[in-house]
């Protein structure tokens, strides 16, 4: 399967945070070829290995991306026949107006979360959005034959099958981090041409989006020597500062900050320059918000690494990004991993 | 004055590099070995007499301060900046900074007053409006000069102040990496491990990885801490007083102090005639907080040094309790190879 | 049932000087465990050995958690006139202070006051202080010293198939443990019950307990909010309603795993349960889940009316639900089956 087509498959696919399995599926076929041995850890993280050439691989390299995707859960079942619903991961409240949803109950059933229309509306409360307890799902159904289908507990995942626009972007919901993902599948398709001496482990976390669990305890468990993840970072568009946003088409973006080794950057930007492949450097203070936060701090510590891939929209059902920016920054993973040699590995504690 | 380049070295978090390379070679003659783990931080041991059947003392200290970091410059080659860690925009206007690995000065301005409007002055300046100027013509010229990622640190020199008090940068917690290098310098029945910790602004992030690989029996945090008496704050919330002492911690909003480990700190002072005071405000999270719940738990307290106007571009201190601080964490030491561990 | 829980919400256990409440709990369940240990955090943990081996495979463990400490205060300062600043030991509301009283571990009493205030909303701990009735500072610190705890002064109420009093966060979930401890015959692996310290301030007892026991599951048992008072925000649960499953709150997502082997095993024993949704507040499973490689963990919740403050009240009929849920959980998990987990 090409690039684009993982892409859509993979952002299409429903793996709403802490019910990850769903999704799982799609990735387990797109990377059973590609790599020796695949397995989940207590959690649901899936972690696939790619043994390196070396009799005694020189690094443990792990590539993390998150599986889960923001969504709903439903906390109550109303005697008129709707459901309340609370979020699975920082949902932003203003898309929820006629957002149009699949309920996983005991099947899935499609739903849709009324607008209160104009007419109906207090003027005074006309510019504030809706909150919480105010949003409902409307499955069509009255409550008895809806609590025969839906518990208290189920999740919610947003309805949207993904598009491509012009040039070669592409919008859909879960492109964070679903394009990660892609971004490791074209890594290790990538892989399979060139040789690499060390041992590989492609990590398709869970609970990214609440806490970053996933990415705590598959490190873990796999607790490598040097750890990438690969995630999304805010595209360019109106009304964000220029250097505060990445352009979309500018290639990977490759991180900055106390989250991440300084070798581990070098590396990558020499790594972009060797190969041409254009890059863009996102510099930030705070650790925070990836897997890279998890990763670093795991038992004995972690040289880290970030990868973004630009995408403007986050958080909404209409994520959009460069098909280009995904395949750079897989190209640039692979040849970044069969660079490192124990010399590199050894240098990580001289700084 | 070792204090003196100590607050002055330059190291934000996740770029201490610096900070480490100057504690390294003070301490290189007389610790036994000294690593550097994955994510920069420098763990050194002073071996112990009893050897293998000995305990092993952790003393913690982080090596990073809070400042800046440039992460965009725009067309006039001015310095788009970010805080790194917890640093109010308020102080940093009309400041002279240093920029970069090379300590290249800048300064932070502001719009003139004669060009402000009334509401203007009120108003609190936000990151957004704050630039470092280099001195660079445009963008590209400033790319010469600087990078994206690069730090910015206070330029404040350390020096003495009135009488008895000192002024500098980065109090908290260069103090307790001072501490930390005197301390080592003596041999104790356990392991003595000196653990230079990385991150600790950003979330208190270096500190538990360092106890990971050490595995202490107990610990010791040595940190800087608000010292609020400024007049019109009332008795009981300065956390602690400049004057009074180092000040020991029963909890704060990352630990509960092990109470066995208060409790002999406060004999010790007591016993020497030590002057201490107990801080009095449950506020401010220290590495106690990621050291603690290593594994299965570690035995750990804090020590703190007060300093007046901490994450700020100039803190104050007094001499005394400096002295005071550094003697204190001696006798804590000793007592454990006199009276043995408390846990 | 009810006596245990009239002990055991009176006892004094303030996070982080959890001392006086380990000692009653030990006591309790000694006799059911076949090793006692604390750890160094000062977590109590229970050990029940297999009672036969299991067939061919190794020892599985099971962990059950509930937390020992309850909010309260610690005095950070004594002013020269015996008045004590203080500040909060866990979520406490500034407003819930108003006209109580608290008690110390060595039973001295302070009743709360405040400065002026021109308006009630601006209520802070910094303007609020204790008084033990001294008249000056040697007074006062001939009875208290600064780093001291204390917690509510509440009795016990015994209104029927009601009980209300202070801390039945979480000990009211010690109870169920105990009483599920009593009952449950586990047939495999090893089954922890730990008795947490410092939930309040963080999960810290659980944290590092779950570090060193390395368990396969997690089951943590606390309390859950109420959605049925007057006016109350929606919410799922109701006193009376039955146990409490909880599918998610801010500190875990329930391993389905778990969450629907709850559900499965509290159909098949008849046992009256309820789902739970909670949007802010979290509980020890949080952090068990996230030990070494990952902890597939899950909540048994009592539901609580007036959580956070003196006056706490639970439904005896839901924490009986609660008793019998757990120590079936137990059983399943701890059968050759493993509930389908182990």
């Amino acid at each position: 399967m090409d690039t684009k087509q993982a892409l859509m498959h993979l952002a299409d696919a429903r793996g709403v945070t802490g019910y990850e399995s769903p999704a799982w599926d799609g990735v387990n076929s797109l990377f059973a070829d590609l790599v020796d041995e695949i397995r989940r850890d207590p959690l649901g993280s899936a972690i696939m290995w790619k043994k390196g050439a070396a009799k005694e691989p020189p690094a443990r390299i792990m590539f993390a991306a998150h599986l889960d995707e923001i969504g709903m859960i439903v906390s109550k079942i109303e005697d008129e026949g709707f459901l309340r619903i609370w979020m699975m991961g920082g949902v932003d409240r203003r898309i929820l107006p006629s957002m149009e949803v699949t309920v996983h109950g005991r099947r899935d059933l499609h739903g849709v979360i009324g607008a209160i229309p104009p007419h109906l509306q207090d003027s005074s409360k006309k510019d504030k959005s809706w909150k919480w307890d105010e949003l409902t799902v409307d499955c069509g159904m009255p409550a008895d034959r809806l609590r025969e289908l839906v518990r208290v507990g189920d999740v919610i995942s947003f309805d949207r099958r993904a598009i491509g626009l012009a040039n070669d972007r592409i919008a859909g919901k879960s492109m964070d981090d679903r394009a990660g993902i892609a971004v490791m599948y074209e890594a290790a398709r990538e892989l399979q041409k060139l040789s690499h001496d060390c041992d590989v482990f492609f990590v398709a976390t869970v609970q990214e989006e609440v806490g970053y669990g996933g990415g705590i305890t598959s490190t873990f468990g796999v607790m490598p020597d040097i750890g990438i993840a690969i995630d999304v970072g805010h595209g360019n568009m109106p009304g964000v500062p220029e250097h505060e946003a990445l352009k979309l088409g500018g290639g990977p973006a490759i991180s900055f900050g106390p989250h991440v080794h300084p070798h581990i950057f070098s590396k990558l930007k020499e790594t972009a320059e060797d190969r041409g492949i254009p890059y863009q450097v996102e510099p930030g203070t705070s650790p925070r918000g990836t897997d890279a936060y998890a990763m670093q701090m795991t038992r004995s510590g972690v040289a880290t690494g970030l990868l973004s891939v630009p995408l403007r929209y986050m958080h909404t059902s209409v994520e959009t990004l460069s098909l280009g920016d995904v395949k750079k920054s897989g190209q640039l993973l692979a040849y970044f991993a069969s660079a490192v040699d124990s010399r590199f590995r050894e240098g990580l504690t001289c700084f | 004055m070792l204090l003196a380049k100590l607050s002055e070295a330059g190291g934000i978090s996740g770029q201490e590099a610096e900070v480490r390379q100057l504690i390294r070679s003070e301490i290189t003659p007389y610790v036994d070995e000294i690593k550097i783990d994955p994510i920069g931080n420098l763990i050194a041991l002073k071996r112990g007499r009893k050897g293998a059947e000995g305990k092993r003392v952790m003393l913690a200290a982080h090596m990073d301060e809070v400042g800046l970091m440039v992460v965009g410059i725009n067309s006039d080659g001015l310095l788009h900046l970010a805080a790194s860690g917890g640093v109010d925009p308020r102080v940093l206007v009309s400041k002279l900074v240093y920029v970069g690995a090379d300590h290249r000065p800048g300064v932070i301005g502001s719009k003139p007053i004669h060009l402000l409007k009334a509401a203007d002055m009120d108003r609190s300046t936000d990151m957004d409006s704050l630039y470092v100027d280099i001195g660079a013509k445009n963008k590209e010229d400033a790319e010469k000069l600087v990078k994206l990622g690069d730090q910015i640190i206070f330029a404040t020199k350390c020096e003495p102040l009135g009488e008895g008090f000192l002024k500098g940068k980065a109090m908290d917690d260069r103090v307790g990496c001072y501490a930390i290098i005197e301390a080592l310098r003596k041999q104790h029945d356990f392991d003595l491990y000196g653990a230079f910790t990385v991150q600790e602004e950003v979330g208190l992030r270096g500190a538990g990885v360092a106890a990971y690989q050490v595995k202490p029996d107990l610990a010791l945090v040595l940190e800087g801490t608000t010292a609020h008496d400024v007049t019109e704050t009332p008795e009981h919330g300065r956390s602690t007083v400049p004057g009074q002492g180092p000040a020991i911690v029963y909890r704060d909003s990352s630990w509960v102090g092990d109470p066995r480990i208060v409790d002999r700190l406060i004999e010790t002072a007591e016993t020497a005639g030590v002057p201490y005071q107990i801080k009095r405000t449950v506020t401010g999270g220290t590495d106690a907080g990621r050291i603690g719940p290593t594994e299965s738990g570690v035995p750990v307290a804090v020590v703190s040094m007060p300093c007046r106007y901490i994450h700020s571009p100039v803190s104050v201190i007094c001499a005394d309790d400096l002295n005071n601080y550094v003697k204190l964490a001696g006798l804590f030491l000793d007592s454990l190879d006199e009276r043995g561990l408390p846990v | 049932m009810k006596d245990l829980v009239k002990k055991l919400s009176e006892s004094f256990g303030p996070s982080g000087s959890e001392d006086q409440i380990r000692q009653i709990i030990r006591s309790e369940v000694e006799q059911y465990a076949d090793e006692v240990r604390v750890d160094s955090m000062g977590s109590l943990i229970c050990r029940v050995a297999p009672k036969a081996a299991a067939p061919g495979a190794a020892a599985k463990r099971i962990m059950v958690d509930a937390h020992m400490d309850e909010i309260g205060i610690v005095v950070s300062y004594i002013d020269d006139k015996g008045f004590l600043r203080f500040s909060p030991v866990g979520g406490l509301n500034p407003h819930v202070l108003l006209g109580q009283r608290v008690v110390f571990g060595n039973g001295v009493v302070g009743v709360f006051g405040t400065e002026k205030l021109d308006d009630i909303k601006d209520l802070k701990f910094d303007k609020m202080f204790i008084d033990i009735g001294a008249r000056d500072r040697a007074e006062a610190q001939a009875k208290v010293r600064v780093g001291d705890a204390a917690v509510m002064l509440a009795s016990f109420a015994d209104m029927g198939c009601r009980v209300s009093g202070k801390a039945m966060d979480d000990r009211i979930a010690c109870a169920v443990v105990i009483e599920a401890m009593r009952r449950s015959r586990p047939k495999l692996h090893e089954v922890y019950y730990v008795f947490a310290v410092q939930e309040e301030l963080g999960l810290r007892g659980a944290r590092t307990a779950a570090y060193g026991i390395n368990p396969d599951v997690g089951i943590a048992v606390d309390v859950t909010l109420w959605g049925d008072t007057p006016e109350h925000a929606p919410f799922n649960v109701s006193l009376g309603g039955g146990a409490a499953i909880k599918a998610k709150d801010s500190s875990l997502i329930a391993h389905p795993a778990v969450k629907n082997l709850m559900i499965d095993t509290a159909e098949k024993n008849g046992i009256p349960y309820q789902l739970e949704v909670l949007e802010r507040g979290g509980t020890d499973a949080g952090a068990i889940a996230l030990t070494r490689e990952g902890v597939p963990s899950g909540t048994i919740s009592i539901p609580c009316r007036y959580v956070h403050t003196p006056a706490e009240m639970v439904d005896m009929g839901d924490v009986d639900a609660c008793v019998r849920l757990l120590a079936a959980m137990v059983e399943e998990l701890a059968s050759p089956a493993g509930g389908g987990i182990l």
